[in-house]
């Protein structure tokens, strides 16, 4: 004990002279403090075991080698950081480097798909419905704000409001609701309904709001979260209230001799959401480099500039909205059907503010960068927990994604697998000039 | 007359910013709107170009009212506006903006990119810079280029020399002169009277939102009044 005191303390002195030295207290200190939140907790019989069950234990060990090895890394970013960051960006960029020929990409996203077609088949039921309801239908979500904040620059705080549409209007036209529709449709044929519900609410919202500037934006569709998870709370006829909505069926289609019934099992609804993530790859990737996508990028740039172009900046921005409020809304359907159960505690701001994460950390304007952050992400702690490496507890989950989103955008800003125009925008940031923001809040509003 | 406003009235909630303004341009001429700082000159641009819209009066383009044409038709039917403070799209390359300039598919794509480059030299070398990392005066003339890619027939300047040296404010003014002579109509709004009054035909005084004087640019220069309020010579 007292030889680790004057360890400390003789570090602390050098390290009034280096910077170095400084750099490494900080960083061994930080992770001991991590590493005694994230150990044993403490009782009545043993108070203090909270601390001896953290520090006098070998888990110890290994965060004193995180530490260390975040030290190294800050280290090296001082010493070799230019050289660091070609090495790195040459790498990531390394793919797309690589398949320049359309007939070469053509094959890497084929050979995807195929993985993402086997993986189910080859893991068990737990982890298949970790692919549904915790991977899958985030990546559709994320692609689809990716549309509303990478593509347009419109930052919705209140994305999850469309989930929730989405799955309540299924609730409603499958007859699952106290209120009961002028037909009851099967969780199938409820598809378009869902989808254009979430559509035509993302325009409601979308034409008074968008003529708004970024910032007031965020705080519209902040509110509108709100509003929707209040309304499905307390408008008990009509929604079932707090108690939620129960015994919503699953999806069968009966169509051209073509007769499939969902059942639970997760695999056919797997499928279902990758016939439609796979659907909307292809045609937000068309729209991206069709007019409309230059629309986007051009209203994301300058709002001014984009309508003295003549470019119709209102029509663009409730277009990419209400695609997002689309996407959004049938991710909603299909997770309500297969649960057969949601309630307003489903649908909170903080998953608003999750898929938003996901789109930052994966590339906020890129397709590809949607899906991987989204899959990463939302695997990566399901993983840790059945996982459990080092004594992780799962209470713990959050810190160390926080600290993995910390650590990216320090080192990494645009992202995982940034867009090549959002990478030139955060380089150019870097220089001082033009902003990375996701709001192109530079417009007066138009009275 | 190419462009006639009559009697436009303007607010902005609880503030008039013009008021009974009426003004008209016609083909083929350079006419300045000149006025101090908050005189409704940038508003009455905005009016004509669909962006903000008048209480009353009437805009009338080519015979036509536009007071009430959004601001994206009102591009397509040949108004171009090169706003305030050089608004170019900054991570675009030069190349890029020319070519949002060119959206709504008016005119030659390749004639407006050579009659730009030839106007514009340094833009030809730097196609493939992206825009924000332009000096000043070479995002001016981006933002004017961009604008003359969809072949307006009525272009209207918001300051364009704001911000530039000396020697490059000739330049840019010398460029309006070329854009007339091709054939573009300019409406032109100026804190630099002077020189705005010798490149203008007609000029056009604001002040608070009314239009105070107007007469022939050659007239309004030797006028006692617009000396002492506009071209820095002392109190007369
Ligand atoms: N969006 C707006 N909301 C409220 N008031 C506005 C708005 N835009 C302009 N105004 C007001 O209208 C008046 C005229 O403004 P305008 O921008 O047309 O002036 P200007 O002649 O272009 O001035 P400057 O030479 O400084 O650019 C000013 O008093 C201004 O404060
Ligand atoms: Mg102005």
């Amino acid at each position: 004990m007292s030889a680790l005191a004057s360890t400390t303390v003789s570090l602390f002195r050098s390290a009034r002279q280096s910077a170095h030295a400084r750099r490494l207290v900080a960083c061994l200190l930080g992770l001991i403090v991590l590493a005694v939140m994230t150990g044993p907790s403490g009782s009545n019989t043993a108070p203090v075991s909270g601390f001896t069950g953290s520090l006098f234990h070998p888990r110890v060990l290994v965060f004193i080698a995180i530490g260390l090895g975040l030290w190294g890394l800050i280290t090296a970013q001082h010493r070799w950081g230019e050289a660091l960051k070609r090495t790195n960006d040459n790498l990531m960029t390394l793919p797309r480097r690589m398949m320049p020929d359309r007939r070469v990409r053509l094959v890497l996203y084929a050979a995807l798909l195929a993985v993402a077609i086997l993986v189910p088949l080859h893991v068990n039921a737990f982890w298949q419905d970790v692919l549904v309801d915790q991977i899958g239908i985030y990546v559709l979500l994320a692609i689809g704000l990716n549309v509303v904040v990478g593509y347009a620059g419109l930052l919705d705080l209140g994305y999850i409001a469309f989930y929730a549409i989405g799955a309540y209007s299924t609730a409603f036209w499958t007859g699952a609701l106290p209120v009961h529709p002028p037909m009851v449709l099967n969780a199938f044929w409820a598809i378009p309904f869902a989808i254009g519900t979430a559509m035509l609410s993302g325009v409601l919202i979308g034409a008074p709001t968008l003529r708004l500037r970024g910032d007031y934006l965020a705080i519209v569709t902040l509110g509108f979260g709100e509003i929707i998870q209040i309304v499905a709370t307390n408008l008990q006829g009509v929604t079932g209230g707090s108690q939620g909505v129960i015994g919503i069926p699953h999806p069968d289609v009966n169509l051209l001799g073509i007769h499939y019934s969902w059942l639970i099992d997760p695999l056919p609804y797997y499928y279902l959401l990758l016939v439609f993530v796979v659907a909307a790859l292809i045609a937000y990737s068309f729209l991206e480099h069709s007019r409309v996508g230059r629309a986007w990028t051009a209203i994301r740039e300058d709002e001014v500039a984009a309508q003295s172009a003549g470019i119709n900046v209102l029509k663009y921005k409730i277009m990419a909205f209400a695609i997002g409020a689309s996407t959004s809304g049938f991710a909603g359907m299909l997770e309500a059907s297969k649960i057969s159960f949601i309630e307003p505690g489903d649908f909170t701001v903080q998953l608003s503010i999750l898929i938003l994460v996901l789109v930052i950390f994966g590339g906020m304007g890129s397709l590809l960068g949607a899906v991987v952050g989204a899959a990463f992400l939302q695997w990566f702690p399901w993983y840790l927990k059945e996982h459990p490496m080092f004594g992780f507890q799962d209470q713990d989950l959050y810190i160390y994604l926080g600290a993995i989103l910390v650590l990216t955008m320090i080192f990494r800003p645009e992202g995982l697998i940034p867009s090549r125009r959002r990478k030139r925008e955060f380089g150019l940031a870097e220089h001082g000039l033009g902003t990375a923001d996701a709001m192109s809040g530079t417009t007066d509003p138009v009275p | 007359m190419l462009l006639q406003l009559n009697n436009v009235e303007v607010r902005y909630g609880p503030i008039r910013a013009l008021r009974d303004v009426s003004l008209a341009v016609d083909q083929g001429e350079i006419v300045a709107l000149l006025g101090a700082n908050g005189a409704g000159k940038s508003t009455t641009l905005r009016t004509i170009s669909g962006l903000v819209r008048p209480v009353s009066g009437t805009v009338f383009f080519d015979g036509k009212p536009i007071q009430r044409v959004p601001s994206h038709d009102v591009v397509a039917l040949g108004i171009g506006h090169v706003p305030e403070g050089r608004r170019i799209f900054p991570m675009m390359t030069v190349l890029e903006n020319l070519e949002m300039g060119a959206y709504l598919h008016r005119g030659n794509f390749s004639e407006n990119l050579t009659r730009v480059f030839s106007l514009f030299p340094v833009l030809a070398e730097r196609r493939k810079q992206d825009g924000g990392t332009l000096s000043g005066g070479e995002q001016q003339m981006l933002a004017i280029a961009r604008s003359l890619m969809s072949s307006p027939r009525l272009l209207l300047f918001d300051e364009p020399s704001m911000g530039l040296a000396p020697m490059f404010v000739k330049t840019i003014f010398q460029i309006i002169r070329e854009i007339r002579d091709e054939g573009t109509t300019i409406l032109l709004v100026e804190q630099n009277a002077s020189q705005a009054l010798h490149l203008a035909d007609r000029a056009y005084v604001l002040e608070n939102g009314s239009i105070v004087m107007a007469d022939r640019a050659d007239v309004l220069l030797q006028d006692p009044r617009v000396r002492a309020a506009y071209l820095g010579e002392g109190a007369a």
